[in-house]
């Protein structure tokens, strides 16, 4: 303190160059994070806005390309339309929408009240349940998808979107029960002591405190669940091998590449149109999305 | 309205650790009782036992007149606050008050009607449309207990509802629940840590240290008159001091030999209490505020003079706090702002030796 | 109360000495049963859907192509000595690694430059780089498809524009794995990215602030503080993203289908290609239950990281 107070018009001139460096850096370090970041997001964006471009573009412009395939000379929606009119992707776009939503509702109630079980009321052998969803969590299908073929096709439900409704809990349910446990977990347990004082029973505890409480978590994880089911594609591919009973994944890869050049605009038309609707969910509800995603590591 | 008894209540947890080791207690109908103790004392736990919230190892509870062992918390008819309110974050204000007897299924109007009379009690008739986020501290303090009156129950039950707050609300929500109290007058049960909530609310004072209770009164009769060196040193801020001492025989009079070699004549009236314990070891047991400076005309009787000299002085505007070191004893004394003092310079004091205590330090039970 | 009627149903698990005097034990007793209902459908689901299916696996895996025969080990003996699979071995090894790699450093330098732009833009930035991640990944793989077309590439028009020549991404093996690890780590990179903004924002910025006064330069807060603080995050999503890598199939399947010759086959389109496409149950069965043991040492490293943490937090 007495020493600059001593010497303060050496301290000064010193003091405004580390001002001016400081200033400096921080701007290169702007500078570089907004590089990064233009050049990342070039990178990412890319191939759906050259899908987008594609499916713009006529069989013939792709077929004789004049000079870059980075622009569209004469866009037209037909690629968009022909799907549109194909009963056989309106098929797709049906399955794709009743497994989901079967398998959103399954996995939703089987994993909310497995949550409220497991976070809450404990029963002999509910830690060991807690790790075994981990564990269950860690498991790919593709590791599961050959006895699983055997077991769908024992019970007649290859070809079939129920087969489908069968087997997805397994890619959503474990997570969906995981990270709800986390978000019951944190409601704090005062909340149960008082409905429990205010005479509620386990049902009215669970619909009327935790559900609306925890309903970011809901949310959260009935996105994951959807997001999943929608972009599923090892078990379709295996178990579905008739184009009316295939949902949009599989569909769109197996059924609209026709060897031939001319279709990719009606290909890429047809991945885009699939890809939509976890799209618009995320653009809508990024920031649940994102809990989501982060909750599964942060939680656990 | 109910009575509530504790017969020889008993938690043990797995383990066989005792949290509560079998405490009786009766608690009349319309009084407010305050549980107080350092954290761990039990005081919760048995707060939760009469809530139901927790299991009764062995022992009975009584609310009313019946065993209410097995009865889930819903059928006890009781409320509770709780410390983090508890309040549900969804609901309205209203919803949250209205919860309870909507569950019960009572008639709209009627808990309309409960509501807002709670309501105006609590003076929050301007937030019940508000969302729990949306209140300050205070507030939130007041839905909890508006949740509690609604349910017009035998029992209210608090668990430390005033530790969230800071301090000066606490203050402003003691006198608030006091004020609740005497308009609704319903049996209370009050978990505290601290004595001066303690001090101010209950009608009877409970206080508890590793699961057993010390000593039940009313508040002076604990200040005055406390059981135990824990009573002692727990009631009264700043705490109460204690000296090692020998009690020594002199002539026709005891006198307290504190370390130092200083000498303090025992009030004759005591003689006859302390004479079974002269020529031993005790505890010398005098509060800060009964450790003066030496004023002019002072009347009070069994004053004894001492100089001591002390190491810090902390002046707290209406009061300085001298504190001395008596070979390894703090002690510290009460002094007027005005008298003079400051550390290493010795300081004449007045000890009123008729608010002196002795502590068998076998026991560490009061003489 | 219908109590006796449920009470009975508890069977073991509350496993308290039965006492019907006290009720509140039999309310503890009965939420238990309630607790494991409404665990049922979940256990059902892990048991019925993940445990059996694997045991069931093992079972198939010792078999023989009719599946008539118990050969003990025999499918494992011949996957090991066949040529093509000690390349798949080797290529899902390969793939997994250098994407895990790849994704992790590319996500830390992005969470990194998206932590230090002002929080107001940081929204949007987040918003368009997740999109690859959002994009089902069998549909964004088609895109790339098409951008390594031989004839139409609109990638090697990019590079010819440029000046330099074109590359035959598809048509020759080791561009084909680099265009396999390429597509993956463009989906993948976004979740790496969003799971180390989490963490950076979780440190609080006093810590930088009193490193700063401590002396530290910035990178020396990246060292000393960053890097510490996201330890367990950075561990686990890596584990994670190693298991979800290595048993990868849609982007192998849309982009190469193992080809050209077998040679970019990982485990899981190799299973899928010898158990499903060529009938060969038991043998697809042993090529995706190589994945197992590789699964259970990740598992065992992220429970005990998250045990640790919770040790340490506790």
């Amino acid at each position: 303190m007495s020493a600059t107070a001593a010497t303060p018009s050496a301290a000064i001139p010193g003091l405004g160059r580390r001002i001016g460096s400081l200033r400096k850096e921080r701007r290169w370090a702007l500078i570089t994070a907004y590089i990064s970041l233009i050049v990342a997001a070039i990178v990412m964006l890319a191939p759906p806005l050259y899908m987008l471009l594609t499916s713009l573009k006529t069989s013939a412009e792709i077929s004789n390309p004049v000079g870059t395939p980075w622009i569209v000379r004469n866009p037209t929606l037909d690629n968009y339309w022909a799907l549109i009119s194909d009963p056989m992707f309106r098929g797709f776009f049906f399955n794709s929408i009743k497994v989901t939503v079967c398998v959103v509702v399954l996995t939703m109630v089987i994993s909310v009240f497995a949550a409220f079980s497991l976070a809450r009321m404990k029963f002999f052998g509910s830690q060991v349940l807690a790790t075994g969803v981990f564990l269950t969590y860690l498991v790919p299908d593709t590791l599961l998808f050959i006895p699983l073929y055997q077991i769908v096709g024992a019970l007649g439900l290859l070809n079939s979107t129920w087969g489908l409704v069968l087997v997805y809990p397994t890619l959503t349910v474990p997570f969906c029960t995981w990270i709800m446990i986390g978000y019951f977990a944190s409601i704090p347990k005062e909340l149960d002591e008082a409905a429990l004082i205010d005479g509620a029973n386990w049902m009215q505890m669970l619909t009327k405190i935790f559900i609306p409480v925890a309903l970011p978590g809901i949310i959260a994880a009935t996105i994951f669940a959807f997001t999943v089911s929608w972009a599923a594609f090892v078990y379709p591919t295996a178990f579905i091998t008739r184009p009316d009973e295939m949902p949009l994944t599989i569909g769109v890869v197996s059924q609209l590449i026709r060897g031939d050049t001319f279709a990719w605009g009606q290909l890429m038309a047809g991945a885009l149109l699939a890809a939509l609707p976890p799209v618009i969910v995320y653009a809508f509800l990024m920031d649940y999305y994102i809990a989501g995603l982060t909750a599964g590591a942060t939680k656990g | 309205m109910a009575q509530v008894k504790l017969n020889r209540i008993v938690k043990e947890y797995e383990g066989g650790v005792q949290a509560v080791k079998g405490i009786d207690l009766d608690i009349a109908d319309h009084e407010f009782v305050v549980l107080v103790g350092p954290s761990g004392c039990g005081k919760s736990t048995t707060l939760r036992m009469i809530a139901g919230l927790e299991e009764i190892s062995k022992g009975e509870i009584l609310i009313g007149g019946n065993v209410v062992n097995d009865i889930p918390p819903r059928d006890r008819d009781i409320a509770m606050v709780f410390q983090n309110y508890a309040l549900y974050p969804h609901m309205s204000v209203y919803d949250n008050m209205a919860f309870g007897l909507m569950l019960r299924k009572f008639p709209k109007e009627e808990i309309r009607r409960r509501v807002e009379n709670a309501a105006r009690i609590l003076d929050i008739g301007m937030l019940l449309d508000r969302k729990p986020k949306a209140l300050s501290g205070g507030q939130r303090q007041r839905v909890a207990m508006g949740r509690a009156i609604v349910r017009d129950p035998k029992v209210f039950l608090f668990d430390e509802p005033l530790s969230n707050l800071d301090a000066k609300l606490r203050v402003q929500m003691r006198t608030e629940i006091k004020k609740v109290h005497q308009t609704v007058k319903t049996t209370t049960v009050y978990v505290t840590h601290d004595q001066v909530e303690a001090m101010t609310l209950a009608d009877r004072v409970v206080v508890m240290n590793h699961g057993v209770i010390e000593q039940v009164g009313p508040p002076t009769e604990l200040y005055h008159k406390p059981a135990t060196k824990f009573v002692a040193g727990f009631i009264g801020s700043p705490a109460m001091n204690f000296i090692p001492a020998k009690l020594a025989n002199g002539g026709a009079a005891l006198n307290i030999v504190l370390p130092g070699g200083i000498s303090l004549p025992v009030p004759e009236a005591r003689a006859k209490r302390y004479a079974g314990h002269a020529g031993k070891e005790v505890l010398f047991g005098i509060r800060p505020e009964h450790l003066t400076e030496v004023r002019p005309n002072d009347h009070r009787p069994n004053l004894a003079h001492l100089k001591l000299t002390p190491e810090v002085v902390e002046p707290m505007g209406m009061e300085t706090l001298a504190h001395i070191w008596l070979e390894g004893a703090e002690v510290v004394a009460r002094i007027d702002p005005s008298v003079p003092a400051e550390p290493g310079r010795a300081l004449p004091l007045a000890a009123d030796m008729g608010q002196m205590h002795l502590i068998d330090p076998q026991t560490d039970r009061v003489i | 109360m219908a109590l006796d009627a449920t009470t009975v149903t508890a069977a073991g698990p509350a496993a308290a000495p039965a006492q019907p005097r006290l009720s509140l034990q039999r309310i503890a007793r009965r939420r238990s049963t309630i607790a494991f209902l409404m665990a049922l459908p979940l256990i059902a689901v892990i048991a019925g859907l993940v445990a059996w299916p694997a045991g069931y696996a093992i079972y198939l895996s010792t078999l023989n192509r009719r599946m008539t025969e118990f050969i003990g080990l025999g499918n494992f003996q011949i996957l090991l000595d066949s040529e093509t699979f000690q390349m798949v071995i080797w290529q899902s090894c390969i793939f997994a690694i250098s994407a895990v790699v790849l994704k992790a450093l590319l996500g830390f330098w992005l969470a990194h430059m998206l932590h230090h732009i002002p929080t107001k833009g940081q929204r949007i930035w987040r918003g368009l780089l997740l999109l690859p991640w959002v994009v089902p990944p069998a549909l964004s793989t088609l895109g790339w498809w098409w951008m390594f077309d031989p004839s139409y590439s609109s990638l090697n028009w990019l590079l010819n524009a440029i000046g330099a020549p074109s590359v035959p991404w598809l048509g020759e093996p080791w561009w084909a794995r680099a265009s396999v690890i390429i597509v993956n780590v463009w989906a993948g990179t976004p979740f790496f990215m969003i799971m180390y903004l989490a963490a950076l924002k979780s440190v609080p910025d006093q810590l930088y602030e009193a490193a700063a006064i401590d002396g530290a330069t910035g990178w020396q807060g990246l060292r000393f503080v960053t890097l510490p603080m996201m330890r367990n995050i950075i561990s686990i999503t890596v584990l994670f993203s190693l298991i979800v890598t290595f048993a990868n199939y849609d982007i192998v399947r849309v982009l190469t289908n193992g080809g050209p010759r077998d040679l970019t086959h990982v485990f899981a389109s190799y299973a899928f290609q010898v158990g499903v496409l060529s009938g060969n149950i038991p043998r697809g069965a042993a090529v995706s239950l190589f994945m197992f043991p590789l699964l259970a040492v990740v598992a065992f490293f992220i429970l005990r990281g998250v045990n640790q943490r919770n040790r340490e937090m506790a």
